[in-house]
């Protein structure tokens, strides 16, 4: 590594620790892991059952993760995309195959703590092959400006009897704006479920479309929403559950608390063009329960202590 | 005095729920409000808590609290559980019980809990819909007794629990007297009647009648409410 890198893999290293990141792992053999500040790879560690490949392409970096063939990973993988200065935009282009009868963990930290204007793009490609479990968990960490704009896309695609699990949080500092952009399809008895978390203050806007397309028989998907707005935030949820196979089953289930002048637009859309599927939902946006808040002040709490004790509870 | 409420009055939605009510609880005392259904026991309780605007004033401990907030009043000592408690989604009942709990050590968490009833494992559930009603009013009696507070108003702490627990909940407010906390205690059963010291009847928004228990129990017997709304 040469010393200009060094410093900046330092740097970085340094603020996914302070994000609550696992330093040891990341620094560790034994934990396959990539690390990306704005558009260029830092440092990446593949490991026996996990190769991690990557390339600069014109405007990013193209990586490509997989897990060999029943290979059942008890390290995490971790992965660290930072973009450290104010300014810039990153993209990234992510190839992920689980074989056949793999399991795998993904810890992601998306770190952008001194955003005034970043852009985070991630377009990932996500292949589940028969029998195997992916699970993909997104935590970032922005700073107190909301000067970020994160536009993640996934296109996953899940064998039979596989899962596919993903959660997506933004709880620290401003979410500023956010556009997700999600759509799993399930092969027959495969299962998944995403779970997106997020405060939202200021004039942040939210934007989050996520689909679970369950084409084979007795496949299931869940899609749960948890949101928190304060001040003038925005937010736009489409949850989208579609009934294809037999017997599968489909799940949308919203649940979003309004403060201040924030506004919130949940639609959850279920579809079914066969008879024996089964797809439900569930949506409620409203202002902080009166009770739960009654309660926490007659504990001693004031209005706004309650009011971070329910949201952190919501989003836990 | 430990609370003192005068000439209190509430009206919500242009009806007149409380008229004039009187009463005072004394330190360490166990206060039972007895009336029936509609009499206004709730918005009592919950007036004092200061959860409805009110005309009148509420003394505690001498001093003029009536244009305290809720939680101002808590920090004075006062805290209130609601008859059907709330839930909260994502909250494990070891971290509801650290909001309010005065010793915030885990062994004195374990003690409460096992006081009111429930198996260690609660304290890692969520205060959410995973809780039976039982199970969640006990966990809320747990949360009061851990505040220590100086006075206690619990809204039926026995309704929807079985009789058996009836009995523990009973001795657990005994145990809160003892501590030195008044409590101020809504209920219909028997057994929970015979740990009061007094008593005061509502009737229609009125306070009918006050003082010793057993008087006053023979007098709700007879007669549990003489006024009309
Ligand atoms: N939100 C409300 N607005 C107006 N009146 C109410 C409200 N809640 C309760 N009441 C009325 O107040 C009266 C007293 O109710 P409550 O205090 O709950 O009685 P209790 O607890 O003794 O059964 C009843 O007549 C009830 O209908
Ligand atoms: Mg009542």
């Amino acid at each position: 590594m040469n010393e200009f890198i060094k410093n900046e893999y330092e740097r970085l290293v340094k603020y996914y620790g302070a994000a609550g990141g696992d330093t040891k792992a990341l620094l560790s053999k034994n934990y396959a892991s990539m690390v990306i500040n704005g558009n260029k790879v830092l440092a990446k560690n593949s490991t026996k059952g996990i190769i991690i490949e990557a390339e600069k392409i014109e405007d990013g970096v193209y990586a490509r993760i997989r897990i060999k063939k029943g290979y059942k990973s008890k390290n995490p993988v971790h992965l660290c995309f930072g973009m450290l200065p104010m300014e810039g935009r990153q993209y990234i282009r992510t190839e992920i195959f689980a074989e056949e009868e793999s399991e795998v963990k993904f810890i992601a930290h998306c770190i952008f703590p001194n955003a005034v204007k970043v852009e985070h793009i991630m377009d990932s490609n996500v292949k589940v092959g028969k029998g195997a479990k992916v699970e993909y968990e997104e935590v970032h960490f922005h700073g107190k400006e909301g000067g970020v704009k994160v536009i993640p896309k996934t296109r996953a695609v899940v064998g039979e009897w596989g899962m596919y699990n993903s959660t997506f949080v933004i709880k620290s500092g401003r979410a500023g704006f956010v556009d997700i952009d999600y759509e799993v399809r399930l092969g027959e008895n495969a299962k998944s479920m995403l779970l997106t978390k997020i405060y939202a203050r200021g004039d942040d806007l939210i934007k989050a479309n996520e689909s679970v397309i369950l084409e084979g028989a007795h496949s299931s998907g869940v899609i749960k929403t948890r949101m928190a707005l304060r001040d003038k935030a925005k937010s736009e949820v489409i949850g989208k559950t579609v009934g294809l196979g037999a017997y599968s089953r489909g799940h949308v289930n919203c649940t979003e608390i309004i403060m201040d002048d924030a506004e919130a637009i949940a639609s959850p859309v279920v579809m079914a063009n066969n008879p024996k599927a089964k797809v439900t939902h569930e949506a409620a946006i409203g202002s902080v329960d009166k009770k739960q808040l009654l309660t926490l002040m007659a504990r001693g709490l004031t209005e706004e202590e309650a009011i971070d004790i329910i949201v952190g509870g919501l989003l836990k | 005095m430990m609370l003192k409420v005068e000439n209190l009055r509430i009206v919500r939605e242009g009806k007149e729920i409380l008229k004039n009510v009187n009463f005072e609880i004394a330190p360490q005392e166990i206060h039972l409000v007895l009336g029936i259904n509609g009499s206004g026991k709730t918005t009592l309780a919950q007036a004092i808590m200061g959860i409805y605007p009110c005309e009148g004033k509420i003394l505690f401990e001498g001093e003029d609290i009536t244009h305290l907030s809720v939680w101002e009043r808590a920090r004075k000592g006062i805290t209130l559980a609601f008859q059907e408690p709330a839930r909260f989604e994502g909250l494990l009942v070891k971290d509801y019980l650290m909001v309010s709990a005065k010793n915030k050590s885990i062994s004195k968490l374990e003690e409460v809990i096992k006081m009111v009833g429930l198996p260690r494992n609660i304290l890692f559930k969520e205060v959410g819909d995973n809780l039976s009603g039982g199970e969640r009013k006990r966990v809320e009696l747990a949360s009061v007794l851990l505040m220590e507070p100086k006075l206690a108003i619990l809204d039926e702490p026995d309704s929807g629990i079985d009789m058996l627990s009836c009995k523990l909940i009973s001795e657990v407010i005994e145990r809160m007297k003892s501590m030195g906390t008044s409590v101020m205690l809504i209920t219909h059963s028997e057994d929970m009647i015979n740990i009061a010291d007094r008593a005061t009847i509502l009737c229609a928004g009125k306070v009918v009648a006050s003082g010793e228990r057993d008087e006053i129990k023979r007098l709700f017997k007879y007669s549990p409410c003489p006024l009309k709304r």
